[in-house]
């Protein structure tokens, strides 16, 4: 796995174990906002969803919106 | 101070709360009932002569030495097992006591060899201590018969065993009976040939039971088990207490001094952790304080191709500082980053991470809690609103269903695992506590002398949650929650979305056994003793954390203790036992690069602003890089410059190929460390440090209990390690000016609420405190969420079970799971340089005996143990102990270096590595795999150190 392989497993990961959250897709944008450090968040951003289960994908929209200010 | 032995009062505390007076020797003394009049007398200061009483096993009442006459009593009871009565009139000293009492001495000295001048414990032994009490001046017997003159035992590394100087008080058997549990000593024969035996007549110490955890030596009184040090140098001169620096349990030891040498390590009786017990570590395993690996000049290379080139440290600081600054204005700030330990102080961990956040400017600071007990800081902190455990150690003595779930405590945490056993054995009349044991292992508490487990689950490896989710699914369906303790201190609505998430069909026993391998009766029968047993107390240990689902195994974990109600009070509790010494105080300290002393995020600006207004900087608001991430980055040419102090996170880290790769990629890798270790082989920068013999500061146990450690000799590498860290940071341009880690600590308290309370001063006035030590708990919190829980409301978290993605298949059929020994600690730098290597020499592969047949594999063999990482190889012992389908190893070996075959994966939550799931194939094997020899010659490359350069 190289290092994005590896943020998209992560977050998959993440999403997976909070998916019972009742608001899995805030839960797991503030867990990666709460633990992941600028580069690995500016890295998923620009990967894009691809390969992200659907709550981890919503989740990093979620983030980089809020990052880009939307 | 001149060498005194701590006071001896002969026979155990009594804990009633009723008192009684009596009159000792004319003088009047008020004690708690259930006291032997021989302590009553020595707590007035009354000396009653004594052999086979010590205050640590119970009363035996065999050398007729403590006679006492009792006003009403006929004749002259043993003061040891006589206890107090209101209003008793005790005299301890009379001419019919002196002339019995020298009778008895006299027939003592009638077998006993009269070298005093010569024997090791002249001058610290208890015979003649009492024949010089009880003025014996001569012995009348022509002794035909005796037991002198037998062979000595030399083979246990650390202490002696005389048989000639046995007095048969049995002290020794009762120790090892009764404070360590193992039972391994035996009297053997009648008469004069009565003798102690480890084991059969046929073993001798080393090859016995014993597990060497000192209680015997400590017990004897006389020369019979000795230390080998006492042997070599004599008795010491004067003692220290300080905090022993090997596992979490964290053990007080008088350090006992001749001038700057270390002769003994002896457990303190008044240390609130071990309560005067010891294992064979913290007794015994400190002889790589002054092993000739040690590193003492600091050290430099431009390449790790290159030699090292030892350097004053004004060279060495200098070098390093322009160093990370070249890095940081090449690569920016943030390609700088650094490691904390978990062995150092609470001040040194406090220094370096305040290095790294004030000085490199980022927040790029992780600790090998990261790799240990970081699910559980997130997972208790979520649901009880603290990242600790909630008792003390004390606790155990009221529990009654003790649950074990991950954790081998006879060996990773020998000295507590002491306490448990014995209130599993149960005492006094009063009935042993019940035992759970959830392992892939049946580890060595799921049956030893006088205790075996109710319910033993061997569970398949990564299934931790299901098994938990499982005993909730029994609570609850079978009505065993404690609705009330739930309405009061929990949140009803989370509690009731959880518990309709365990009752469904999916998440019963029977329905999970095919995933947990864990039979589903059994199971039942486990959630009902823990929820209906009375005081049920959980003790967890990596076995739970070290899991893709870590966090969750650790909430699961709270749940099942708020469900049952086992929160809040003694006896209870969730109780995670740390691996090292200082992992509590190492996250604490705010070694996480999310958060900031006292468990703060980074984020917050409130708490931001005291640091800031505090340090006279800005501070990141982003959280900094995790140990992996650090990995990562710096495999990505982004992060460039690491400073590890006390880790050795090559062997300790998984993957050891990715975490070389990392190394290998940057530019600067500072290794502060006491030896080269294997970081070290990838390093620049070499910085000797200080062993916790040589420093002060504090370390903060599994209790949430900080302790003093205290310098007993000069640091030999010139520096204590908080000063190496303010030699850098001075040299970086930061105006750093403590001159005592008292100063650190005062900074610590100023900035985390849950240390305000904390000081070098109170601590050296309490010996210990529990945090937190507020102004609402000045003395500690030995037990926390008494009144309600931290974060308010209990909260229950869902925890869905999530296979890991770690699978077995055709190639990798069986599954490893890794960890420690008794005799060993980590990545054995510190043990593999003692004579503990008696014990364990290597690292072992535990395989079923199914699985070791179908692969022609026997004990002894070489193999090869293969994963999707990497592969190593070991020799394998076969044994039952593990499931088949399941293989065991330890890490302690750098020959070995199990983490070659771990893998990347990792907690969810906090990205702590899956140590404990592997998937990986055995075969036989004729030699050391490529990497195992590759590595070897980088390893001896990278240590050479060029000659001719005068160091001193």
């Amino acid at each position: 796995m190289n290092s994005v392989e590896r943020l998209v497993h992560m977050a998959n990961q993440i999403a997976t174990n909070l998916a019972t959250d009742d608001a899995p897709v805030s839960a797991v944008a503030d867990h990666i906002q709460q633990f992941w450090d600028p580069r690995m968040k500016k890295m998923i951003f620009a990967h894009g969803t691809a390969g992200l289960s659907p709550v981890a994908a919503a989740a990093i929209s979620l983030l980089a919106d809020a990052q880009n200010g939307a | 101070m001149t060498y005194q032995p701590q006071n001896d009062f002969g026979t155990p505390e009594s804990r009633s709360d009723e008192t009684v007076s009596l009159t000792i020797d004319g003088r009047n003394v008020t004690v708690p009932a259930g006291t032997s009049v021989m302590r009553a007398a020595a707590e007035q200061g009354t000396s009653i002569p004594k052999l086979c009483a010590t205050d640590s096993v119970k009363s035996f009442g065999s050398c007729r030495l403590c006679l006492v006459e009792i006003d009403g009593r006929r004749g002259t009871p043993a003061s040891c097992t006589t206890p107090v009565e209101p209003g008793m009139v005790v005299r301890t000293q009379t001419p019919h006591l002196a002339k019995l009492r020298k009778g008895v001495m006299e027939l003592y000295i009638s077998d006993h060899p009269l070298d005093c001048l010569t024997c090791a414990a002249n001058g610290d032994c208890e015979l003649q201590d009492q024949a010089g009490a009880v003025g014996l001046r001569d012995v009348r017997y022509d002794v035909q018969a005796t037991h002198l003159g037998q062979e000595k035992d030399h083979s246990n590394p650390y202490f002696d065993f005389d048989p000639s100087k046995c007095i048969a008080c049995s002290r020794c058997i009762r120790a090892c009976d009764e404070v360590q549990g193992t039972l391994a000593l035996t009297m053997e024969g009648r008469g004069w040939d009565s003798k102690i035996s480890a084991g059969l007549a046929s073993d001798n110490f080393l090859e016995s039971e014993c597990v060497s955890c000192g209680a015997c030596v400590q017990a004897c009184p006389t020369a019979t088990l000795v230390e080998k040090k006492v042997v070599e140098v004599g008795t010491p001169e004067r003692s220290v207490v300080t905090t022993c620096a090997y596992c979490g349990v964290g053990c007080t030891f008088r350090a006992e001094m001749r001038g700057e040498q270390l002769v003994r390590m002896v457990p303190y009786k008044d240390g609130k952790a071990n309560r005067g017990h010891s294992c064979v570590k913290g007794r015994f395993a400190w002889g790589y304080a002054q092993h000739q690996e040690r590193i003492l000049k600091p050290m430099i290379r431009k390449s790790i191709s290159d030699p090292w080139r030892e350097v004053e440290w004004d060279e060495a600081f200098a070098y390093t500082a322009s160093e990370l600054k070249r890095i940081s204005a090449k690569y920016g700030r943030n390609a700088l980053g650094g490691i904390t330990s978990s062995r150092c102080t609470n001040e040194e961990t406090f220094l370096v991470q305040k290095l790294i956040r004030a000085g490199f400017g980022n927040n790029n600071v992780d600790t090998c809690a990261r790799v240990c007990h970081s699910p559980t800081g997130y997972g208790l902190k979520t649901t009880f609103g603290t990242s600790a455990g909630t008792q003390d150690f004390d606790s155990v003595e009221d529990t009654d269903v003790i649950l074990i779930i991950g954790a081998n405590p006879t060996d990773g945490h020998p000295v507590f695992a002491s306490r448990m056993k014995r209130r599993l054995r149960g005492q006094d009349g009063r009935p042993g506590a019940k035992l759970i044991v959830i392992d892939p292992r049946r580890t060595d508490i799921v049956r030893s002398p006088h205790i075996e487990a109710q319910h033993h689950l061997p569970l398949r490896p990564g299934t931790n949650v299901a098994v938990l989710t499982a005993m909730a699914h029994v609570i609850v369906t079978e009505g065993l929650a404690d609705e009330a303790f739930i309405r009061e201190r929990c949140d009803w609505d989370e509690y009731s979305h959880w518990a309709e998430f365990v009752s469904q069909a999916r998440n019963s026993p029977e329905n999970l056994q095919p995933v947990t391998l864990v039979d589903a009766e059994e199971l039942r029968a486990a959630a009902r003793l823990y929820a209906t047993g009375g005081n049920g107390a959980i003790y967890y240990g990596l076995g739970v954390t070290e899991h893709s689902q870590g966090s969750s195994t650790v909430m699961a974990i709270a749940n099942l203790a708020m469900a049952t109600g086992n929160i809040g009070r003694r006896g209870v509790g969730v109780n995670p036992l740390r691996g090292q010494n200082n992992v509590q105080g190492a996250c604490d300290m705010g070694s996480f690069p999310h958060e900031l002393a006292g468990y703060r995020h980074i984020s917050d600006g409130n708490t931001r602003k005291l640091f800031e207004d505090d340090w006279g900087v800005t501070l990141d608001p982003e959280p900094g890089l995790r140990i992996p991430n650090m990995l990562d980055a710096a495999v990505d040419g982004v992060f460039k410059a690491l400073y590890c102090q006390g880790e050795d996170i090559l062997q300790s880290d998984p993957n050891t190929a990715h975490v070389s790769a990392g190394l290998a990629a940057m530019e600067c890798v500072i290794v502060h460390d006491l030896f080269l270790n294997e970081t070290a082989n990838y390093a620049h920068i070499f910085l000797p440090g200080s062993t916790f013999l040589e420093k002060n500061g504090t370390f903060t146990n599994a209790e949430r209990r900080i302790q003093p450690v205290r310098k007993v000799m000069t640091p030999m590498n010139g520096l204590e390690d908080w000063e190496v860290t303010q030699r850098l940071a001075q040299a970086m341009g930061l105006d750093w000016n403590y001159t005592h880690p008292s100063e650190i600590m005062d900074e610590i308290a100023r900035l985390t609420p849950t240390f305000a309370g904390v000081s070098f001063e109170r601590l050296d006035e309490a010996g210990s405190l529990q945090w937190p030590v507020t102004a609402d708990a000045p003395d500690g919190s030995p037990i926390m969420h008494v009144d309600g829980f931290v974060r308010g409301k209990g909260k229950f978290v869902v925890t869905d079970y999530v296979p890991t993605d770690e699978k077995t298949g055709p190639r990798f059929p069986l599954l490893l799971t890794t960890g420690r020994i008794l005799s060993q600690y980590n990545v054995g730098a510190q043990t593999r340089r003692t004579e503990n290597v008696a014990w364990h020499p290597e690292d072992l592969l535990e395989i079923h005996p199914v699985d070791a047949e179908d692969r022609g594999v026997k004990s002894g063999d070489w193999v090869k143990l293969a994963s999707r990482a990497g592969e190593t190889t070991l020799r394998a012992t076969v044994t039952d102990r593990v499931a088949p389908g399941v293989v065991y190893t330890t890490f302690h070996h750098a020959v070995t270096q199990a983490n070659v075959v771990t893998t990347d994966f990792s907690d969810w939550a906090t990205n702590c590595p899956e140590y404990k799931v592997t998937a990986v194939q055995i075969s036989a094997s004729n030699g050391p795999t490529e990497w195992q020899e590759e590595y070897e010659a980088l390893a001896a490359r990278s240590r050479r150190v060029e000659t001719g350069i005068a160091a001193e």
